[in-house]
């Protein structure tokens, strides 16, 4: 088997895995965490109602949405491997479009203007790719990342002033999380990006998703205010589904950059509950491996 | 209170749901987004949605033997609809929403006045919301995509649905939100946002 098959066929069980069977554990078991603190039957209906869902897609390998997302892939290239490069992009879109006509997924991308739907998930830069080089590794690292709407639409960026700080962050994230939380289906995972360009800022954000739920920042500082926005976005009572209750969020990752220093750049990028995701490596010497990022 | 209650809908039926009440569906629903709900308030609706319910969703449909089969159906953001509601509602005299993430004032009015009442599905739960429907029985405008196509679907027991918004002129969303900004400041205050 060829790298470019080995690449396909890592793409289609990992689509597979994100998004019908294997909902990472760590966002499983928040959510079990969450159901337990609820007092309100409509929250806890919500919650057990979620929790089911996760079982019968696990049971029945069909996608626990049927927002299947549009599809962000990480690609991190070992710096030992000695392959064609030039078949990675091509073998991620076969892998895509056989998944898609197969598991069978939601044919999300469309044209931004025409709204014309190729009925594929294949496009004009879609599926997007970020690659990587990791120094010293004999392994080639995919991550699917299926982003559905309902969260990646209430996403947000703000170039603050460094004078507003601290508090000008924090005032942006609760204030966006109190107005927009209830339509990203949560209770989810916040995602913040603070520094860099709009651009590292909007990435990072997304890239905070990743991370698994109880994880915190290595950055004392930016770990405290992890915690610290974490208890008061719990506080405002949005609830599960936005029907009132204590779990409004079952994390809040926030990564940095160093950034300009007439610049405070702030993005946030929500997650549903759903925080689909799947990670697998293919090493230089054929052997496949499956991981939590 | 728990409903069962039988698409096409009678409004005195409507109209004695209250707030938290659970609801069971049984019938056919129309699913209906963005793109749907704006095609048939400018072309009219091919079918007749007197009495009938919207679905909120862009489901994932699988064609078998010349025959559609449902593989996954939650709901979508229904605010997405916010401005074209009403007019859907008072047109077509729809009698419920299924959604989630609930509507704005505007939906709110027009339900109360033409006596339309949005149930609450909970988001992302796709495949437990394919087992309460039996079966598609058609699908139009499918040249919008699989997503934003009028599918037909014969729901049996659907539900539960929550009553989160009522022809009362009453909310779960609106008193949620309400909570949320009385909390809002106490939080900043916590935060040190404010004095």
């Amino acid at each position: 088997m060829g790298f470019d098959e080995a690449i396909k066929n890592m793409t289609k069980v990992l689509l597979k895995e994100a998004l019908c069977t294997k909902l990472p554990e760590d966002v499983e078991s928040a959510l079990k965490k969450a159901l337990e603190k609820e007092e309100s039957e409509v929250a806890k209906s919500q919650l057990e109602a979620i929790l089911k869902n996760i079982k019968l897609a696990r049971e029945t390998e069909k996608p626990m949405c049927q927002d299947t997302g549009i599809h962000i892939f990480f690609v991190r290239i070992g710096s030992e491997m000695k392959i064609d490069l030039g078949t990675i992009e091509g073998a991620i879109k076969k892998g895509v479009t056989e998944a898609t006509a197969e598991i069978p997924l939601r044919p999300n991308a469309v044209h931004p203007l025409t709204r014309k739907n190729p009925g594929t998930n294949i496009g004009e830069n879609m599926p997007y790719i970020y690659y990587e080089v990791l120094p010293e590794k004999d392994y080639v690292e995919i991550t699917v990342f299926p982003k559905g709407a309902g969260s990646e639409n209430m996403t947000t960026f703000q170039m603050l002033v460094p004078a507003q700080g601290k508090k000008g962050i924090k005032k942006f994230i609760i204030e966006w999380i109190a107005e927009k939380a209830k339509n990203a289906c949560p209770p989810g995972v916040v995602g913040i990006g603070i520094g860099g360009t709009s651009d590292v800022a909007m990435k990072i954000a997304k890239e905070a998703l990743l991370r698994p739920i109880g994880s915190r920042n290595s950055d004392l500082e930016i770990s405290a205010l992890e915690d610290e926005m974490l208890k008061a976005i719990n506080s405002l009572g949005v609830g599960p589904m936005g029907l009132g209750g204590k779990t409004t969020m079952l994390d809040m990752h926030i990564e940095y950059a160093y950034t300009h220093t007439a610049c405070l750049p702030v993005a946030i990028n929500l997650q549903c509950w759903a925080g689909r995701q799947a990670t697998g490596r293919i090493y230089q010497d054929g052997k496949v491996e499956f991981i939590r990022r | 209170m728990d409903a069962k209650l039988t698409i096409p809908v009678k409004e005195e039926d409507i109209r004695k749901l209250k707030l938290g009440d659970i609801v069971y569906l049984t019938g056919v629903a129309y699913t209906a987004r963005d793109e749907a709900h704006m095609k048939m308030l400018e072309e009219g609706c091919p079918v007749d949605l007197d009495g009938g319910v919207i679905f909120h969703c862009g489901p994932i449909m699988k064609k078998i033997d010349d025959k559609w089969e449902v593989v996954a159906a939650g709901p979508t953001t229904s605010s997405r609809m916010n401005t074209l509601q009403p007019k859907v509602i008072e047109k077509f005299k729809v009698r419920g929403i299924i959604g989630k993430g609930g509507m704005d004032r505007d939906t709110l009015e027009s339900m109360k006045e033409h006596g339309c009442a949005y149930f609450a599905i909970t988001g992302g739960a796709a495949v437990l919301a394919a087992e309460g429907i039996e079966r598609v029985d058609g699908v139009y405008w499918l040249d919008l995509g699989m997503p934003e196509a009028l599918w037909a679907c014969r729901l049996k027991n659907f539900g539960p649905l929550v009553v989160a918004m009522d022809t009362n002129g009453n909310s779960i969303y609106a008193d949620v939100d309400k909570k949320v900004q009385e909390k809002l400041p106490i939080i900043e205050k916590e935060l040190g946002l404010i004095e």
